[in-house]
């Protein structure tokens, strides 16, 4: 499977080093380490509660850190402020609710950030909008609102946004868990298509064919630690640990 | 009855004209100012949280007239000198402006915090997240609780006529002084505030109309 895609070219871009979370009592990262190198695609799966979604978050520091550190393209997580603004830029991030701008066309959601924070002009940020949403199949919505857009439509526009921000990293947090199932290969589709061109991708998704077709790596999570990274088939059909064998024996037998 | 309006009429224009340019100066200020202490009040900074709670907290609480008595007469022995206009519009402001950050700020809370998560994760400034994303949605939910404000403020103007302010709030006095009957003085008067009140409630009607339409 991964030989239709670029391999990854070896060089870390996001790099996590004994990241510790707690949200109040409760522990949510431990012991982080994690190093996703540039075009690679990590698919992070695990139970609810086993701290993929919050792993995701604290890499453009959504979420903040108690210890450990973040690393992207070599540069420290930032303190929130002006430099976090400037990181975050070059990571994308694709949520499991879309959190489009509602008070905005389509095309103003895609063109708001190159306008407002790379200070792109507005023709220029308009011309690469409108190819975005050619790429990723809504070009006919571009003067529509959010709310007049099917949940695949409106997430798909959530990716053409992520992606006008010419990122370095995109970071994909359960894409799919809030669409109607007949939308979730539209959707799909476009973050396989974005794997095989190079994107680097950190995706957490219960979508075992998506991490099968276009993951160069799994990474599977248990009560807030990493259990076992394994390539995709590797996982799939021989995985190490008891703990993904019995939830690979849960979501893959129905 | 009648002749109570019509023998005193440049009285009641005079008066009336001092308090709708009250409500305009007072309410402009407070808007700006009430928005900032919103921002302040969601801002990441914890000094800057801090002081917009105290602000709130110290101006909500102390009656109207006793923000007067600390601005009218508290304002000269600083040796800051004023008209009384100045000082009235002064302490309107500043009590007003604490209603319109709490309004503005339930606003705000209405804005799923998701909206400001994605303003954030392409690189906005909290200041950008703020004007571009939150506040333009956050407004929607604002314009009923504002607006009520405002209308209170219309009312509040009253007060500066304790304080040598010759507002719509002082024509009851005068023209008792001057022989006519109190109670036909304070009907008019009454007729006034409706007629100074009622634009700015068909003002709210047509914004949330607006708002729902740009959604």
């Amino acid at each position: 499977m991964t030989t239709l895609q670029k391999a990854p070219t070896g060089e870390a871009l996001v790099t996590l080093r004994g990241v510790q979370k707690h949200f109040g009592a409760l522990h949510v990262l431990k012991d982080i380490e994690l190093t996703v190198q540039r075009g690679e695609v990590v698919v992070v799966i695990g139970p609810s509660g086993s701290g993929k979604s919050t792993l995701c978050r604290t890499i453009n520091r959504l979420e903040p850190i108690d210890e450990g550190a973040i690393e992207v393209d070599g540069q420290p997580l930032p303190q929130e402020g002006r430099e976090l603004a400037r990181l975050r830029s070059d990571v994308g991030m694709v949520f499991q609710s879309f959190n489009l701008f509602p008070h905005k066309t389509v095309l103003q959601n895609v063109t708001l950030g190159p306008v407002k924070v790379r200070r792109r002009k507005a023709e220029e940020a308009e011309r690469r909008g409108r190819e975005l949403l050619a790429r990723v199949g809504v070009a006919d919505q571009a003067e529509k609102y959010p709310a007049q857009l099917s949940g695949g439509q409106q997430q798909r526009v959530a990716i053409a946004r992520a992606l006008a921000m010419e990122p370095k990293v995109m970071l994909f947090d359960e894409p799919t868990s809030a669409l109607d199932p007949e939308m979730v290969n539209e959707v799909l589709d476009v973050m396989t298509s974005l794997a095989r061109e190079g994107m680097t991708m950190i995706v957490v998704t219960h979508e075992m064919g998506f991490a099968r077709r276009a993951a160069n790596r799994v990474v599977f999570m248990d009560a807030g630690r990493i259990v076992e990274e394994a390539p995709p088939e590797q996982f799939f059909t021989s995985p190490r640990s008891d703990r993904a064998r019995d939830f690979l024996s849960k979501i893959l037998t129905h | 009855m009648l002749e109570t309006l019509t023998d005193n009429w440049d009285l009641f224009v005079e008066a009336f004209r001092t308090t709708v340019l009250l409500l305009i100066v007072s309410g402009a200020i407070s808007l700006v100012a009430g928005t900032l202490l919103g921002a302040m009040r969601v801002s990441p900074v914890p000094a800057l949280r801090t002081a917009g709670t105290a602000y709130v907290t110290l101006l909500r609480n102390t009656p109207l007239t006793f923000v007067f008595f600390f601005v009218a007469f508290g304002f000269p022995r600083l040796d800051i000198r004023f008209s009384y206009f100045a000082f009235a519009v002064v302490a309107l402001s500043a009590y007003t402006s604490a209603f319109v950050c709490e309004a503005v700020r339930s606003g705000i809370n209405t804005v799923h915090v998701g909206q400001a998560e994605a303003a954030r994760a392409i690189g906005m400034t909290f200041g950008q997240t703020l004007t571009q994303v939150v506040l333009p949605q956050a407004l929607r939910a604002a314009v009923p609780p504002v607006m009520s404000v405002i209308i209170a403020l219309a009312k509040n103007t009253t007060i500066a006529s304790g304080f040598g302010v010759m507002e719509a709030g002082a024509i009851g006095a005068t023209l008792n002084e001057r022989g006519y009957p109190a109670f036909d003085a304070m009907i008019w008067v009454a007729v006034g505030f409706v007629i100074v009140v009622l634009p700015l409630s068909l003002t709210q009607r047509r914004l949330e109309r607006a708002v729902v339409r740009s959604r």
